[in-house]
């Protein structure tokens, strides 16, 4: 579809149709009025000259997203099908990288422990964004913007920052600990980023601690969207508020909902800094991640054809997942 | 939601009650949102505490020191490097802002106005990188930018951010150029401009808002991107300041009172941009995903 401009009229017409169509509502074309006095043969031609600047102001982005987007990823897919230790001549391997992805117990872990993150990162934060918003969307009172501030402060630090914060706060004699001992639970302290059975937990509430603000103030704003008339609506035929909330607000905030559920989980599958800073995928690959795993790979391991069959399932399965999700939304 | 109801006259002893329950749910809302935000804020104290320890502390302690060591951040901008560091953050951040916005204007305004064949599917081509995760493009960036000889340079992240920030910049500003009304590019072509007048002398200034909020974004995640920095840049001569730090915190990490004083140090930018224009931050990471 992306062929050079077509000269007859007719054609014309139906191409930019057929675009409208893929690209939902445009506003109504300026050049299809035709200014008085002027020829078919002019008006064509200025559109012409119209289409060749659009594809100039296009060009440039065009060129850095194919150059450095596109053209790596394909590449990267191509490179998984080989076995290749990055220096010398790669040899065909087929599928036998994706094999390794989905039967080495590190890759599979950090497969699925990406996936579990979604619970720390999206189902979590949403629940208590939506309780949340709840409580400060009824009050409306003073203290809101600063509320609102200081809760979505996370999301705007650099992950490695919050990453390096909590490895100091979980540490052997970190602050919790500290509290713990004081509180007289000095039996529970532990070093909860090397501990077996809390470290992925206690990577996953960073997470948490991230993208919680971000959700709460995304469903703030699509509570302050509905319209009160509805609630005093409910309110006279005698709702009460878990029939106020089942029925007008989770309905109304249904797409705030699965836009907070798309950029969490992007995060959520693609947690690579918090990780780095924290554990590196210890202890054992309790908290591996791709990220930190193919940077093992290829770093360390120099088995680049199986990091990039691992870096290929979590773009498909990423992708997939934002598609469905983008589905979800759109349908009423 | 709970501060409506007042119009209605109930007998006096059932409004005493509700009132009192409202009352109490008041104070268990405040409650609520009090150890939300202190939960925000509680581990920067505790990191504020520690950085200001003497640096041969090795167990920091919650509690204000005797004689709080200011001195470690200076320490930590000189001898821990993280000076150096940030400068390498701000020279790539603000090479990526001028490209990239330049870039997604131009496609934005492309996408949104000008008459393009098959304009939809170039946008959900666009739109569709906004899901693609960095791990799928660093391995190949890496090998592929080595021949070139940018690999280690600025430009081995700044290049490839400039394209990785065209998705959510060329839908930001193609959402602002289609909000504005046809009928001002109309009047402008009436009046005689040809397209690029129409464009430079109309539509732009139209934009700076929206541009405002996009620089700033494009800054934010410049500044704090890590996974590309880290492996397109491994000279430590010029480690971005994320980078940096997560070096620091494998190498030195027994240092906490330093290492706390470093991190202060790197979020201290994004957190003032973010004071300074946070209308413009909350309303492009909200609207820009709404979109």
């Amino acid at each position: 579809m992306t062929t050079a401009p077509v000269a007859t009229g007719v054609r014309r017409v139906s191409l930019r149709d057929a675009a409208g169509a893929a690209g939902g509502r445009r506003p109504p074309s300026p050049g299809r009025r035709r200014p008085e006095g002027a020829t078919a043969s002019e008006v064509g031609r200025a559109r012409r000259k119209a289409v060749g600047i659009g594809l100039g102001f296009l060009a440039p982005a065009a060129a850095f997203y194919l150059l450095f987007v596109i053209l790596p990823w394909l590449h990267s897919i191509q490179i998984s099908f080989y076995d290749w230790d990055g220096v010398g001549e790669g040899t065909w391997a087929g599928l036998r990288n994706y094999a390794k992805v989905f039967s080495e117990p590190a890759l599979v872990d950090a497969l699925t422990n990406a996936v579990g993150f979604i619970l720390f990162y999206t189902v979590v934060p949403v629940l208590l964004g939506l309780i949340l918003a709840q409580i400060i969307a009824a009050r409306r009172r003073r203290g809101e913007g600063v509320l609102r501030t200081i809760l979505f402060l996370p999301q705007i630090l650099p992950l490695v920052a919050v990453g390096t914060v909590f490895r100091y706060l979980y540490g052997q004699d970190g602050p919790i600990n500290q509290v713990l001992t004081w509180i007289g639970l000095g039996g529970a302290k532990r070093a909860w980023l090397g501990d077996f059975s809390t470290a992925y937990v206690a990577v996953g509430i960073v997470g948490t601690w991230v993208t919680t603000g971000l959700c709460t103030v995304l469903m703030l704003a699509g509570i302050q969207k509905i319209d009160p008339e509805l609630y005093e609506a409910a309110r006279l035929d005698g709702a009460g508020k878990a029939a106020e909330f089942r029925y007008i607000t989770a309905p109304g905030l249904r797409r705030e909902v699965v836009v907070a559920s798309m950029i969490t989980m992007v995060s959520a599958l693609a947690s690579f800094d918090v990780v780095y800073a924290t554990t590196m995928g210890g202890p054992g690959s309790v908290t591996m991640v791709p990220g930190v795993m193919i940077y093992q790979l290829v770093f360390m391991a120099n088995r680049v054809g199986v990091a990039c069959a691992l870096a290929t399932v979590l773009s498909a399965f990423t992708l997939c997942l934002v598609a469905a999700l983008n589905r979800l939304g759109r349908e009423r | 939601m709970s501060g409506g109801g007042g119009g209605r006259a109930p007998r006096a002893g059932v409004g005493l009650r509700r009132r009192r329950r409202r009352a109490g749910r008041d104070v268990f809302g405040t409650l609520i949102l009090a150890v939300a935000a202190v939960t925000v804020l509680v581990p920067f104290a505790a990191v504020f505490l520690a950085a200001i320890q003497p640096t041969d502390t090795l167990v920091p302690t919650l509690s204000w020191p005797k004689e709080p060591h200011w001195e470690n951040f200076a320490e930590a901008w000189t001898s821990a490097r993280f000076g150096a560091l940030m400068r390498s953050s701000a020279v790539i951040a603000l090479g990526v802002v001028p490209i990239a916005g330049l870039c997604a204007t131009l496609a934005g305004y492309a996408l949104a106005v000008l008459k393009l064949p098959a304009s939809g599917l170039l946008f959900a081509l666009f739109v569709a990188g906004l899901a693609l995760p960095y791990e799928a493009i660093v391995i190949p960036l890496y090998f592929d930018l080595k021949p070139f000889g940018i690999l280690n340079t600025y430009w081995a992240v700044i290049l490839p951010l400039v394209g990785a920030f065209m998705p959510f910049g060329i839908a930001w500003m193609r959402a602002h150029f289609q909000s504005i009304p046809v009928s001002i590019s109309e009047a402008a072509q009436i009046d005689g401009a040809g397209p690029l007048a129409t464009f430079f002398r109309v539509m732009l200034p139209t934009a700076r808002p929206a541009l405002t909020t996009l620089g700033l974004l494009y800054f934010l995640w410049a500044w704090n991107q890590f996974l590309l920095a880290l492996i397109l840049i491994r000279d430590p001569a010029r480690r971005t300041a994320p980078t940096g730090l997560g070096t620091f915190v494998q190498q030195y990490g027994q240092n906490v009172p330093l290492l706390c004083a470093g991190t202060l140090l790197i979020i201290t930018p994004v957190v003032l941009l973010f004071l300074f224009f946070q209308r413009h931050f909350i309303s492009g990471l909200l609207q820009g995903a709404v979109k």
